[in-house]
């Protein structure tokens, strides 16, 4: 799937896919819509953590904080300010690109086990001051009631502003992945040595990986606004960000298309399974030790082994 | 081309490399030889920037790259390839070499534009002239052995070096794969006027092929000349090559 630019093959279930997408609001109940959403948002975080993680190798445990950094500057300026709301939607992915950097630059001197624990302590600290800062953030009430645009006031309208925003997202996300930058971040993944060995300034293109898929973590937090209207503490928490990760390994993180997979599953799991138990978490348990034991390159991965291409790994093809 | 002076590397009190000599001419296929633990690869992962050493100085080109890290050292003109197998496993042979080439052409930051599409001359150039076209599109940990090794070779080669630095090419090979390396290795050299430096454990090999030698022990250079001087150096014979 979505293995060749102009892959026709791939396209024409894609762009089915893509109007099913565009013809069920009307159709179905609002809260369905809702739910659908919500797996877009989430997709897009996941498939951003994804390019570090998959297809850069890189442990980013705590992906919620640049999220959260950016889901609070939009809600912020919307909320403070009386700036237009566009100049908030771009400020928030940049906003949590800058953060990115400024945590990356001191994440990309650690390997492994070591970048991911730095990590979740810098992350959490910024969760920590959002969380106290009660009269700037408003503390762990978070700021609710945001208002939009007449144009995204309505769910169907948001609804089709995030299916657009997610679907030239997607098509970024895949340029970046096939283009000689993302070729390279997936040979670093493989071998940081060999990379250092033929040229490459490994830190430095670890870093430029980690603020664009931060940037993109920072467009998934806006439209997480636009579709709430709220802000609060927990979308930084350290809990989300393990929660994404599983998404991807859920979904398949050697795949493309396997963490927004893996994030309508978890969402679908969340809603339907909540509605039961308070306990869902304990469902997502035993579907990941299920996963670990049965499905270890994740659904995506197993599908496209299965009944697929024949390359069902990132990044696996020559060019003929 | 290449002098290094007195280098010096220990881990831990133990001296790697105590004090290692080595000057490598242009256009040369020099050899480091020495008993296991000699430390030949401690020696080329100085050169190449993959440690620092704590004295001396390597001398490239007229130009001082002691201390450099090794995506620079690259840039500067020396490639490399590993005693251990080190590919990308994962991606296949012609992504493999794709890599080295586009860091060479400095367009591994290139955003949005498929990479499929790019430098694919090249790459298919240096593995026609390895002998891997015909399995460009397979994937690289699925490869022999002998294959991986020549693989590695492709790689360095992917970064248009000056000089080239092979760490054992031949360990783990059959006797007529090892012959094959060795006639790639000579056909590169003489081919494309490259500059090579390796390091073997093949005496026959070694005398055959290289046009200098040079003889480590215990981290010490003993001696650093031509196959005939080093076969009559008495040291040489002591230390290495049982002193028959």
């Amino acid at each position: 799937m979505f293995r060749r630019i102009g892959n026709w093959k791939s396209f024409w279930p894609l762009l089915a896919f893509f109007i099913i997408l565009l013809i069920l609001p009307p159709i179905i109940p609002r809260f369905y819509t809702y739910i659908i959403a919500l797996m877009f948002v989430t997709g897009l975080f996941a498939m951003s953590l994804n390019m570090v993680l998959g297809h850069g190798g890189m442990f980013q445990f705590h992906h919620a904080a640049f999220y959260g950094v950016s889901a609070y500057t939009f809600a912020l300026i919307l909320t403070k300010t009386s700036l237009p709301m566009w100049i908030g939607f771009v400020a928030g992915p940049i906003m949590a690109a800058a953060v990115g950097l400024l945590i990356g630059l001191f994440c990309v001197r650690l390997t492994r086990l070591y970048f991911g624990m730095l990590q979740i302590s810098l992350g959490s600290l910024i969760w920590a001051i959002i969380f106290r800062w009660y009269n700037f953030t408003g503390g762990d009430d978070g700021i609710h009631g945001i208002s939009m645009p007449s144009i995204l006031s309505s769910l169907k309208g948001s609804y089709y502003f995030i299916l657009m925003i997610l679907v030239i997202c997607l098509i970024g996300i895949y340029l970046i992945f096939k283009s000689p930058f993302g070729t390279t971040l997936q040979a670093i993944r493989d071998n940081p040595q060999r990379c250092e060995a033929v040229g490459i300034n490994v830190r430095r293109h670890q870093l430029f990986g980690i603020v664009i898929a931060t940037f993109f973590a920072g467009i998934a937090g806006v439209l997480f606004v636009v579709l709430e209207r709220s802000v609060f503490p927990d979308l930084l928490f350290w809990v989300l960000s393990l929660e994404i990760f599983i998404m991807c390994l859920l979904g398949g993180w050697f795949t493309f298309l396997g963490p927004l997979l893996g994030a309508a599953i978890i969402v679908a799991l969340r809603t339907f399974v909540g509605i039961f138990t308070e306990y869902w978490t304990l469902i997502l348990g035993v579907v990941l030790i299920l996963l670990i034991f049965f499905l270890p390159e994740g659904v995506m991965g197993y599908a496209l082994e299965k009944f697929g291409s024949e390359s069902s790994k990132a990044g696996e093809r020559s060019s003929k | 081309m290449l002098r290094v002076e007195g280098i010096d590397k220990s881990f831990d009190e133990f001296m790697a490399v105590n004090g290692a000599d080595l000057t490598v001419g242009k256009g040369e296929l020099v050899a480091v030889i020495g008993p296991n633990g000699a430390g030949k690869t401690t020696l080329f992962n100085l050169i190449t920037g993959q440690l620092k050493p704590d004295r001396g100085k390597i001398v490239f080109m007229e130009e001082d790259v002691t201390n450099l890290p090794p995506y620079q050292i690259c840039k500067k003109g020396i490639a490399r390839s590993f005693q251990i197998v080190n590919i990308f496993p994962r991606l296949t042979l012609f992504r493999n070499v794709q890599v080295a080439v586009l860091s060479q052409q400095r367009k591994s930051n290139t955003l949005f534009h498929p990479a499929e599409n790019m430098v694919v001359k090249e790459t298919n150039n240096i593995l026609e002239s390895v002998g891997l076209l015909d399995k460009a599109s397979n994937i690289a940990g699925s490869l022999s052995h002998g294959d991986q090794k020549i693989l590695e070779i492709a790689i360095a080669l992917g970064s248009d070096p000056k000089m080239i630095i092979l760490d054992e090419p031949t360990a783990g090979l059959s006797p007529e794969e090892t012959s094959a390396t060795m006639d790639l290795i000579k056909q590169l050299a003489d081919m494309q006027g490259l500059t090579i430096l390796f390091c073997e454990h093949d005496m026959d090999v070694v005398f055959n092929f290289a046009q200098s030698i040079m003889v480590m022990h215990q981290g010490r250079t003993i001696i650093q000349g031509k196959p005939e001087e080093v076969r009559k150096n008495n040291e040489v014979q002591q230390a290495y090559l049982g002193g028959e």
